[in-house]
């Protein structure tokens, strides 16, 4: 799923500075499942704007709705009553919704709430591992199911490098976390699967103008076009 | 609220005594002046199974514990969310805790170390608003144990007093009166 992190609350308190009326926008889809922005933390969020003006003397209207998708007209439509009697919306969704909400309400100041950060996925409860980079051209089929592209420090196609030491990358996580070694793991499946062939396959130079380096993509199914 | 003007009646003698200590310069001078006569308004989440039947014992062993706690029966603390502290504290509570079983010792197994951990994020909630984590926390205790019931209800009581009504209260009261 799509995972975000809130933005310090400081950052956003600076976003809205100056501003009486504001909704707080949550989105009831990836980022509510990845506890950052659903309709709980957005009345959270809208509760704590409103008791830092309350602190300060200052006399502000916020409140908080949530959209069950922002990233799709037919849910903001759903919230498009609330969201008019506002003139700025604080959006807890992902990019995707908080854009989506800036274009359907194009007369609002509409701000992020949230960084939106990776393609997660729930290793264990509240613990998100990078899975995807949503490269536009899947090699999950020759590293059996594990993902080169974003799960390698490098993004080696043809690896492993030199700094693969016992399974673990050379590299930490900011919080110096030991990283698995991607391409030690495609190994290590490989083998398993008797597929070990694989390895030794060389994995030409990787097309990214299929990825973001191409520019802003776009995707149409024909078929499913209205009539 | 009744007690406003006796509020305000008192801040001159607290900043009297607030100025007094911080001339004797051997404890740090208060963020707020103490009023002696401020009565600090608490919610207290209590769990079904322990800390309700607690505060049930202290009551019959006719003990003592200050009247300024309110406490609102949960099934278990685990049905606390952040909201609800937050929401009390915007209300104008002055303070807020939760009471549940011993660590261990949860009629739902976990539902008090839940609990736990969602009061210790409100409190670095608390912290990023500029307001005193202090006025939220967390305490555990059985049913047997109703002195312990009045003992957290006395301290926590005094800690509030000490820190002072919630900032946002004055703001509640100025938009009742306006």
């Amino acid at each position: 799923m799509i995972t975000a992190e809130r933005k310090p609350f400081e950052e956003i308190l600076k976003l809205v500075e100056g501003q009486q009326k504001v909704l707080v926008a949550g989105c009831d889809t990836c980022v509510a499942v990845c506890l950052t922005g659903g309709e709980k933390e957005a009345e959270i969020l809208a509760t704590e704007l409103r008791i830092k003006a309350k602190e300060e003397g200052r006399e502000v209207q916020i409140e908080h709705t949530a959209a069950i998708r922002q990233c799709e007209w037919e849910y903001l439509d759903a919230i498009a009553p609330k969201v008019n009697e506002y003139p700025v919306v604080l959006s807890m969704a992902c990019g995707i919704g908080i854009q989506s909400m800036a274009e359907k309400f194009a007369d609002k100041l509409v701000l992020p709430a949230v960084n939106t950060n990776m393609l997660g996925m729930p290793q264990e409860h509240a613990v998100w591992y990078e899975r995807c980079g949503a490269c536009g051209d899947c090699v999950l089929g020759d590293t059996g199911g594990i993902c080169p592209v974003v799960r390698c420090s490098k993004s080696l196609m043809n690896g492993p490098c030199g700094g693969s030491h016992g399974g673990k990358c050379e590299v930490t996580t900011p919080e110096k976390e030991e990283i698995d070694c991607a391409w030690q793991l495609i190994h290590d499946k490989l083998y398993a699967q008797g597929r070990e062939d694989l390895l030794l396959k060389y994995t030409p130079p990787k097309d990214w103008s299929k990825s973001s380096a191409g520019g802003p993509r776009k995707m149409v199914k024909e078929e499913a076009k209205p009539v | 609220m009744a007690d406003e003007p006796t509020v305000q009646a008192a801040e001159p003698a607290a900043q009297a005594q607030a100025a007094a200590q911080s001339e004797a310069g051997d404890e740090p001078t208060p963020v707020r002046p103490i009023d002696p006569n401020f009565e600090p308004e608490i919610i207290v989440f209590a769990c079904h199974y322990c800390a309700y039947a607690a505060a049930d014992l202290a009551g019959s062993m006719r003990l003592q514990y200050p009247t300024n706690i309110r406490m609102i029966k949960l099934p278990c603390t685990g049905k606390l969310e952040v909201i609800h502290l937050l929401k009390a504290l915007e209300a104008g509570a002055d303070g807020v805790y939760a009471a549940g079983c011993m660590e261990g010792e949860c009629h739902y197994l976990k539902g008090n170390l839940w609990a736990r951990k969602r009061v210790d994020y409100a409190k670095t909630l608390l912290a990023e608003m500029g307001m005193e984590p202090e006025r939220i926390d967390m305490f555990n205790m059985s049913s047997a144990m109703g002195p312990r019931f009045a003992e957290v209800a006395t301290e926590f009581t005094e800690r509030i007093k000490r820190l002072g009504p919630n900032p946002v209260k004055r703001a509640n009261t100025e938009g009742q009166s306006a």
